[in-house]
């Protein structure tokens, strides 16, 4: 199979691997995909960008038979094909990473495996199959392995052993790096070369352009579900993609500059906790503290124990002593998270929907479950519906969120506008401190730059602000510092601007699953300040 | 042709007002033609039940007396669905409330006073309450299913009813019949007072209606079930403790059981025996969820529940069907009600000659 | 003297213990695939009820002549129906649940309440009526002696019963449909991602269950006694609930719980009979409930919940096309 398709190099054109011409997918109020066409040739690594809502996964959900398209043809190898579902995309030689796994926490590796398998071969044999694909491509995992146990990077092998057992023809890779940690990233491109290299074309969905043009060979960018240009990452500079990609000229984020910090907001001091559950993860010592107008960003891979830090601080999990949180001087570990906003914390969790905002409520009331004390919407024991709906009225207006009104429910809102109408309606509280979790994460470029600028504006103001993210690019464009969580710990507090990216990563990767080598290496990396 | 379920952008309120009006219609004829098919005149059937309690004026009371415990159940039951803590076991807690207010009969039987009412009426909420409080013990600290727990308790508690009326508090002048001494005068409640048709005990369920709708749709505890039952993890991120939900939810059902119980003891003379138990702790729950789990909306289906349970005693006497046969209306309407509840978030989309795919199912991506 | 007691009494706990086992098995296999359905109580009911009639309507002795074998084929030909009516039951509440998304407590429950009402409306006409009864399976010089007829004196059903259990563990642990299965009822996200029919199989599922839970009923109506009566079940569907949430969700468990619940019922008939009289019968009919209370708070309590329900339990799916 390897060799066979760069025989037929020479009719490149007629032997086009997957090609769609004027595709079209329609959703309720939404037109996802217009008139989209796309060529990926053999052994390609051909890049799909666009920013988030621009129509990238709406694609591949197409190619990959999860989808049908409304209008439009796909061609295989240059016969048109319909393909009816995954079973049928699998067939012709598509595989697919996800960008969310699907995997069951709870069975091991190979029957994770097994399960992703259309045919049905003995364990064993399968194992022997795994096993020789990682040492093909040089990837490290435990079959027997319980999927539970396993870091983001391993699961995303999973995933990746389960495509690769397809001697796939066509590989769609959704925003695999995500979760990555940057060395894992050259891991994976590595993978990736040695598998285009054998012939199998590579459909490669980001948004993050310096990726891109280390890897691929050609990109073609989608904006707002249309088809907006084919270039050559190469050739092209990240700005005049990023703006093909944004069709504007890009905005930088305005800070005052020279700024001062203050006296100090926000501090924890040796806050450790017990991990929770079978999949929970400890804090442990945990050490930071921030001053009014300064920005800390706290970076990491998912599953570090981003949540816990964030339930710790928001009051959702109470701390071990009410010393280990001190808010303007006042310690608050032992309070709950609405006698912290009612003192000036205010925190945005991960999770848009059923966590930050409730999706069947409506704007007003989601307001209400945040603000109703700090911004006194209660008279007499009840709620007033009338301070509810200003109050929301007033966020949807300062914050430009596209909804019919405070009426409108959370759910019935964009994943971009919902979260401007949260992030809005705890930066308008005046927080003394805010906490906030993924700001900008699924969220289109536009709304992204006014939640950057408006938590900006909010430090600006004299409030000391924390936000954790995976996205290291974010974090590294508008905080002023930077710790690394991993492994429940964070590291010494750097400064962003003296430290590298490289620096940065083996914080972020630790050494897995060894906290003592971790700790070590930290160590290490304290001793040779760069 | 396919049928596909599409999701609307906002929750139709139009669906929410209609669809229980038309579970009841649609349930006429279902239940018309299910008696039909086994031997039964159906469509008189029909009548009898739903229609005849109706246009008789001399049978409002009756409604009204079956009418009055199972809104007053229903509105607990409400606030506990809405927050996803499910009172399966109301109908045990209903029947301590009647003990607990029988047992303050009992000892007061040689009594007289006006103190003596409000005194087993307040037993009566207290027994229903700590019934109730052993599901919200388990499940708070022993994380056990509050739907197993309160339904066992029911049976426990039906042998406890067995136990005292065959026992302890039988009857001196009774026969040897199981059952309780008669309540006195100052432990009795009227069938019906100032002059209307109607129990107290319906009074009370009405004002206890707008109650529950002003805590539930305005105060910060309403705020606080209603979240916790769609999203615990925001209700946690809001400030609210779940555990104590918990704690509130079956208590505060607890108790109106406890209430329904200790009323319809005290209208009915007291005379507690094995019938006593009528299965309005699980009727309720369909009232509940008739209602919409909107204590006015509960309020109304409790009426028309009452009717159905005094339309099935008429449809015995004339049509001849068996008692229990209201419980099929009874769980037709629930099953309709459940069923076209997917109207509300859903519609329906037909699609005519398309290629079979796998449905998308939601995720939070592009 | 020892056997005169133990073995009647022995044979008493196995007779009381099949139907809740029989009810259990297959709501274990329901809820291992992500669904929680609570009317097990109403198929049960519908399942005795079915079992009953078509057991009489087929025993009818004016048949005997035309087609004589119908007598002794007539109870296997009732249990398979009663099978049949069970899971066409069930069927309603898949409907409502899997395809329109229903609240899954609410749906349950209302199963409960249908099939009460229903199974008493059909049984009017048979109440106080006898039906044949089963053949027994093993040759009866087996069981002419007390220690033979612990294990061979027994209803086909019984061992129905205890084969049904292990083919269970057999299905879910040793076959890849019941590997499906269980991923379906741990990530049913991610089993849709791969191109598993959730729906699907949990239909299967439920059905299979439903079948279960009508075989169950059927054994009241059929085995225990040859009679009919309303809501002669007497709750013995919930304490089979119980019993799955009691056993972890492992089968081996489940037959031993059950035995342990069959004790207890045990416990309560000979109370009836022979009048303990140091503490009341009623304590005794209670004893079933309060252990089961008792059981699942030791259960539930342990940092495991005694072996993981499945992460998808009682929550809806639906898919948003």
């Amino acid at each position: 199979m390897a060799g066979s398709n760069e025989a037929l190099g020479g009719s490149a054109a007629a032997r086009t691997r997957l090609e769609l011409r004027g595709v079209t997918k329609r959703f309720p109020g939404v037109l996802a995909n217009d008139n989209v066409s796309l060529k990926v040739r053999p052994g390609e690594i051909h890049a799909l960008l666009g920013e988030n809502g621009a129509g990238k996964s709406t694609l591949v959900k197409m190619i990959y038979g999860i989808l049908a398209p409304d209008s439009g043809e796909v061609l295989w190898d240059g016969q048109p094909v319909k393909i009816q579902n995954p079973r049928a995309a699998r067939k012709l030689g598509i595989g697919m990473v996800f960008q969310h796994f699907s995997l069951f926490e709870a069975l091991t590796v190979l029957e994770n495996i097994a399960l992703g398998l259309d045919s049905n071969i003995s364990q064993r044999e399968l194992e022997a199959e795994i096993r020789r694909v990682l040492d093909l491509y040089g990837l490290k995992l435990d079959p027997q392995r319980i999927v539970s146990t396993l870091s983001v990077g391993e699961r995303q092998r999973i995933e990746i052993v389960r495509a690769l057992l397809l001697n796939p023809r066509l590989l769609i890779m959704d925003e695999p790096t995500s979760v990555l940690t940057p060395q894992e990233v050259e891991q994976l491109f590595e993978t990736l070369r040695k598998l285009a290299a054998g012939g199998c074309s590579i459909l490669y969905i980001s948004h993050k352009l310096h990726e891109i043009i280390a890897l691929c060979d050609v990109a073609t960018i989608l904006r707002g579900g249309k088809f907006v240009a084919e270039c050559d990452p190469k050739k092209e500079t990240s700005r005049s993609m990023a703006e093909l990609m944004i069709g504007a000229n890009l905005k930088e984020i305005t800070r005052a500059p020279g700024r001062a910090f203050g006296e100090e907001k926000f501090a924890v001091r040796a806050l450790s906790l017990p991990k929770v559950g079978d999949f929970g993860m400890a804090l442990r010592d945990i050490n930071f503290s921030v001053r009014a107008g300064e920005i800390l960003g706290v970076a990491g891979v998912a599953g570090n124990g981003q949540n816990e830090f964030m339930t710790a601080l928001s009051g959702e999990v109470r701390a071990l002593t009410p010393e280990s949180i001190v808010l303007g001087g006042a310690p608050i570990g032992r309070l709950g998270p609405t006698d912290r906003r009612a003192l000036g914390l205010c925190a945005v969790p991960e999770e848009r929907n059923g966590h930050a905002a409730v999706g069947d409520f409506t704007l007003t009331e989601n307001g209400a479950l945040t603000a109703r004390r700090r911004m006194h919407f209660m008279q007499g024991g009840l709620i007033s519906a009338g301070r509810a709906t200003a109050y929301a009225d007033k966020v949807i207006k300062a914050f430009t969120v596209k909804a019919l009104g405070p009426s409108s429910t959370a759910g019935s809102l964009s994943g971009g506008n919902l979260q401007k109408f949260i992030m809005g309606r705890e930066i308008l509280q005046e927080p003394t401190a805010l906490v906030v979790s993924q700001p900008t994460w699924g969220v289109d470029a536009g709304a992204a730059g006014a939640i950057r600028q408006a938590i900006v504006d909010l430090a600006g103001r004299g409030a000391a602000v924390v936000v954790v993210s995976q996205d290291l690019d974010e974090l590294l464009e508008f905080c002023d510092s930077l710790v690394v969580i991993n492994l429940g710990g964070l590291s010494h507090v750097m400064k962003v601007g003296d430290v590298s990216i490289e620096e940065i990563g083996l914080l972020m990767g630790g050494v897995h699953g060894d906290p003592v080598a971790t700790v070590q290496m930290t160590e290490a990396l304290h001793d040779h300040p760069i | 042709m396919i049928i596909r379920f599409e999701k609307r952008r906002e929750p139709s309120k139009f669906m929410q007002a209609v669809t229980p009006i038309a579970a009841v219609l649609l349930t006429m004829v279902i239940g018309a033609l299910i008696f039909w098919l086994i031997g039964y005149d159906g469509p008189r059937a029909v009548k009898e039940i739903f229609f005849t309690p109706l246009l008789a004026p001399y049978k409002w009371p009756d409604v009204a007396r079956r009418a009055a415990p199972l809104i007053l159940i229903a509105l607990g039951l409400c606030m506990g669905n809405r927050a996803k803590v499910w009172n399966i076991g109301a109908e045990g807690q209903y029947l301590l409330g009647a003990l607990a207010g029988a047992g303050i009969a009992y000892l007061t039987k040689s009594l007289e006073g006006w103190w003596i009412m409000p005194l087993m009426i307040a037993a009566g909420i207290v027994g229903g309450a700590l019934w109730a409080a052993i599901p919200a013990f388990l499940k708070t600290r022993y994380r056990v299913n509050e739907i197993l727990s309160s339904l066992m308790l029911v049976y426990v508690a039906l042998q406890v009813l067995n136990y005292l009326v065959t026992g302890p508090w039988k009857d001196p002048n009774g026969h040897n019949f199981p059952q309780s001494a008669p309540f006195t005068a100052s432990q009795t409640l009227p069938h019906m007072i100032w002059g209307t048709p109607f129990p107290p005990g319906l009074f009370i369920a009405f004002a206890l209606a707008i109650v529950f709708w002003i805590v539930m749709s305005r105060s910060e505890f309403g705020l606080g079930i209603r979240v916790v039952g769609d999203a615990p993890k925001a209700a946690r991120y809001a400030g609210y403790d779940a555990n104590k939900m918990v704690w509130q939810t079956l208590l505060i059902s607890g108790g109106m059981a406890g209430l329904a119980g200790v009323l319809e003891a005290a209208t009915q003379g007291g005379q507690l025996n094995l019938g006593f138990p009528s299965g309005y702790g699980f009727t309720a729950i369909i009232v509940s969820f008739l209602g919409r789990l909107h204590p006015l909306g509960a309020a109304l289906a409790g009426v028309v529940l009452a009717v159905t349970y005094v339309g099935g005693q008429v449809a015995q006497t004339v049509v001849h069907v068996p008692n229990a046969t209201a419980g099929i209306f009874q769980a037709t309407m629930l099953f309709l009600i459940l069923a076209s509840d997917v109207l509300v978030k859903r519609r329906i989309k037909i699609v005519w000659s398309q290629p079979a795919q796998a449905p998308q199912v939601a995720r939070s991506t592009t | 003297m020892i056997v005169d007691f133990l073995i009647p009494a022995l044979i008493t706990i196995v007779n009381v213990t099949t139907p809740i086992l029989l009810a259990a098995t297959g709501e274990l296999v329901v809820e291992k695939s992500g669904v929680l359905n609570l009317g097990i109580e109403g198929m049960m009911l519908i399942g005795a009820i079915t079992g009953f009639a078509v057991t009489f309507v087929l025993g009818d002795p004016s048949y005997a002549d035309s087609a004589p074998w119908l007598a002794a084929a007539a109870p296997w030909l009732g249990v398979i129906a009663a099978a049949v009516a069970g899971a066409a039951a069930s069927m309603l509440f898949a409907f409502l649940v899997l395809t329109l998304g229903s609240n899954q407590v609410a749906t349950g429950l209302a199963l409960v309440i249908f099939g009460t009402g229903l199974s008493s409306l059909i049984g009017a006409s048979y109440v106080g009526i006898t039906i044949p009864s089963f053949d027994s399976i093993f040759p009866d010089w087996l069981a002419s002696d007390p220690v033979g007829k612990l294990f061979f004196g027994y209803s086909p059903l019984v061992y129905f019963a205890f084969l049904a259990v292990f083919g269970v563990y057999w299905f879910l642990n040793k076959t890849r449909s019941g590997l499906v299965l269980r991923a379906i009822g741990e990530n049913d996200l991610s089993a849709h991602s791969i191109g598993y029919s959730v729906i699907g199989v949990r239909y299967a599922a439920v059905a299979f269950g439903g079948a279960m839970a009508g075989i169950a009923g059927a054994y009241f109506s059929m085995v225990i006694t040859p009679l009919w009566a309303e809501q002669m079940t007497a709750g013995r569907g919930w304490i089979a609930l119980a019993l799955v949430v009691f056993s972890g969700w492992r089968p081996g468990r489940l037959l031993a719980g059950a035995y342990f619940f069959g004790l207890f019922m045990t416990l309560e008939l000979y109370a009836k009979a022979s009048g303990f009289s140091f503490l009341p019968s009623q304590f005794w009919a209670a004893m079933p409930y309060l252990m089961a209370i008792i059981v699942l708070a030791i259960m539930s309590a342990r940092e495991s919940g005694g072996g993981e329900a499945p992460a998808c339990l009682g929550k809806p799916y639906m898919s948003d096309a």
